[in-house]
């Protein structure tokens, strides 16, 4: 056990001191907040300049009134030309688009929208909208009925939600859900992929550099693979905890100097918008406590170690197998796709339908079970004893998966030069 | 005699490839012991399985008549043929993190690194990166990975390659101390020159199997087949020829004597003794070189592969 704990030090050490994972650390947070300033930077690049839209109106009942300019579009209306000279004209002044509204015998009005760009729904339905509820009041007039009482007639149905037990809940409540439980599985998917791949490297290095003769003649390969596996997944906490840290700093400097223009920004003036109702934001505070919270937490750290060590272990055995990292790629795809997969049925199924039957197994079988159960979770009406079931799958495989990588790995160490396949590994099983 | 290590009955296959075949050696306690044999013979399957990196299928492994366990590991030291170490890792604490591993405290890992470092002028060096010294420094920091904990088992593979002349002959007087104070030093190389120079016992690995084994000297006894250099001032170099065929094989000598000597390979047959050919070359010429052809380590080496086919 002294000697688990040395090799866990030495490779926590090394990992921690190397300068790629010092200049990883400090650097990619500041890439990331500069990935999303230039995102935010392009975005309003796209939106600032105005698109012209052209409207001729042939129905002489001032529809082409209804459109007002804004900071997208300006509004050209067009009067006392025929159809084809405005196309003519709207396409020689380079418009975004030519909306034609005429009248039309049977559906009461007729509205083409002529762009050689692809206008956006968004755009397309609020020109529905707004010539849609005209013409339904002119109509309305035309048939005697007066709008104003039609208004106040008119009903809006708001749907409140909550559950059986009669806790209110918001309608951005399953967003709240697939929000956590997304964020926790992709975690998980991304430190398996980042850290995996660093203790495989570890293993190559160590083969490479022909050391592991040295190891092994004083420690049992399994402490060195256990002790790798380890030392680097608290390289890795480590390195997401000072993520943390300096993410809440950088909030917190932001909000401090930023803070007046952030919501300033039309992008988070309609965050605020949504929200701006203290009810909603409180119902969301309500959903959010209303969560399996206990639950949650437990199993994200049972199954974020358990997923973890799961594949790292795959990860050493193809370290063990291999001479170079060029030649890992054959091996990757079984790690790999279950990765993609379980991240995919967690975003499809489980969201359409925790507790479906494609979302039940996946939360079984033990390569997808981490990301899919944490995934799962938030959702509720888990039975205790589907998370255990889940759980001892999942821990006995680690223990079956590993003893399998330690053969591997022991075998694996100590052969150099010849090209590893599946059916090489195979043979060295049953050595 | 006291063993330090005893190899017994060890038998060890891989797939349907046969590594070691019965394999039984003997090391004397304070021996160097050449581990001999060609490629691919089976040495380091052997040399692996002494350290436990591997478990033969079946026979034992006695150390200092213990049979093997895991508690033996501070007791052995290993170099391999392939050197390595932690190419960014800083020398000394390199040294020390591999001592702890043979079960070494730190403290006194640290002593015996700095006396080490003193003994083979490496003061300085602690914390430089290995990646930072020569081929030939690093195989220093090698030699004293294997040897700082001090085991009682030394095996060294190819220990001197990668050494000039003045670094190799260093870590020959290194190795030839440590076995004064009481090591006992196995010894694989391909360099019979070293074998013939260091050795008291050779084995000799060929195809998984033991070929030959014993003392040096015992094994070239074993190996003397009545050979002898001769040298000799006469008149005329075709009738001694001459007569000296009629009754043994005679070659041209390659060793060389004085310019106006004939030397000659003499293959004595059986029935014929020293003292008779003696008395025959004497009366044939002036006889100023006569010595027996000792079997060189290499000779028996390559002869005896060859035989076992």
């Amino acid at each position: 056990m002294d000697k688990l704990w040395l090799i866990i030090k030495r490779e926590y050490i090394n990992k921690v001191r190397n300068r790629t994972f010092v200049v990883m650390t400090f650097v990619s947070p500041l890439i990331f907040i500069g990935v999303i300033l230039l995102i935010g930077w392009l975005t309003s690049m796209n939106t600032s300049d105005t698109r012209r839209v052209s409207i001729l109106d042939q129905t002489g009942a001032s529809y082409d009134l209804l459109f007002y300019n804004t900071a997208d579009f300006d509004y050209n209306p067009l009067t006392d030309l025929t159809v084809d000279q405005a196309i003519q004209i709207s396409q020689e002044n380079e418009d975004y688009g030519l909306i034609v509204i005429e009248r039309d015998p049977i559906s009461g009005i007729n509205v083409r929208l002529y762009s050689d760009d692809s206008p956006s729904t968004s755009f397309i339905s609020a020109v529905q909208d707004k010539i849609s509820k005209k013409a339904t009041q002119e109509n309305l007039a035309i048939n005697g009925m007066d709008i104003e009482t039609f208004k106040s007639l008119e009903i809006n149905a708001a749907v409140t939600l909550q559950t059986y037990s009669g806790i209110e809940s918001s309608k951005s409540s399953s967003w709240v859900k697939i929000g956590l439980g997304g964020a926790s599985g992709y975690l998980l998917m991304m430190f398996i992929i980042i850290y995996g791949n660093m203790v495989m490297r570890s293993v190559i290095e160590e083969k490479t550099n022909r050391i592991i003769e040295i190891i092994v003649s004083s420690v049992k390969p399994i402490y060195l693979m256990l002790g790798k596996i380890t030392g680097t997944s608290l390289a890795g906490v480590t390195q997401f905890v000072i993520w943390v840290i300096l993410g809440f700093v950088l909030i917190v400097i932001g909000s401090m100097v930023f803070g007046i223009e952030a919501f300033q920004n039309p992008a988070n003036q309609n965050l605020v918008a949504q929200s701006q109702d203290i009810g909603e934001l409180q119902l969301i505070l309500n959903d959010i406590v209303q969560l399996p919270l206990g639950t949650m937490i437990g199993c994200f750290f049972i199954y974020f170690i358990g997923g973890y060590f799961l594949y790292a272990a795959i990860y050493t055995a193809i370290g063990a197998a291999v001479d170079s990292e060029t030649d890992t790629q054959q091996f990757m795809l079984p790690v790999i796709l279950p990765l993609i997969l379980s991240i995919y049925v967690g975003f499809f199924s489980v969201i359409d339908n925790p507790n479906g039957v494609v979302a039940v197994i996946f939360s079984y079988v033990p390569l997808t079970s981490p990301i899919v159960m944490l995934m799962r979770i938030p959702f509720g009406e888990i039975t205790w004893w589907q998370i255990s079931i889940s759980i001892a799958i999942l821990y006995t495989s680690i223990v079956f998966v590993a003893y399998i990588a330690a053969k591997i790995y022991r075998i694996g160490i100590l052969m150099y030069g010849k090209k590893t396949n599946w059916k090489e590994l195979y043979k060295w099983l049953k050595y | 005699m006291l063993y330090a290590l005893e190899a017994k009955n060890i038998c060890k296959t891989y797939g349907n490839y046969t590594a070691l075949n019965d394999v039984n050696i003997q090391v004397p306690k304070g021996s160097i012991y050449g581990l001999l044999g060609p490629n691919g013979a089976g040495k380091t399957s052997l040399i692996r399985i002494i350290n436990q990196i591997t478990v033969p299928d079946s026979g034992v492994i006695m150390l200092n008549g213990e049979s093997l366990a895991p508690h033996h590991i501070s007791n052995i030291g290993y170099m391999p043929e392939e050197r390595g170490l932690y190419k960014t890792m800083k020398v000394g604490e390199q040294c020390i993190y591999l001592a702890q591993l043979k079960g070494m405290k730190k403290e006194e890992a640290k002593e015996r690194l700095t006396y080490w470092f003193d003994r083979l002028g490496m003061q300085g060096w602690w914390n430089k990166k290995l990646q930072e010294l020569s081929k030939g420094m690093a195989q220093k920091v090698q030699f004293i990975v294997t040897v700082l904990h001090q085991p009682d088992l030394l095996i060294f593979d190819e220990p001197f390659s990668g050494f000039d002349p003045v670094n190799a002959d260093l870590i020959k007087d290194e190795i030839l101390r440590l076995r004064d104070q009481g090591a006992t030093i196995i010894f694989s190389t391909h360099r019979m020159e070293s074998v013939e120079e260091l050795c008291d016992y050779i084995t000799l690995v060929n195809k998984s199997n033991v070929v030959l084994e014993g003392k040096l000297n015992d094994v070239k006894q074993r190996f003397r087949n009545r050979t002898y250099a001769v040298s000799l001032i006469c008149q005329d170099e075709q009738r001694v020829v001459n007569e000296l065929k009629s009754s043994l094989e005679i070659t041209t000598g390659e060793h060389t004597g004085l310019d106006n000597t004939s030397d000659f390979t003499i293959q004595l047959p059986e029935n014929k003794s020293v003292a008779a050919l003696l008395q025959q070359l004497t009366s044939l010429g002036e006889l100023t070189h006569f010595s027996e052809i000792i079997p060189s380590v290499n000779e028996i080496f390559i002869k005896t592969v060859r035989s076992d086919g």
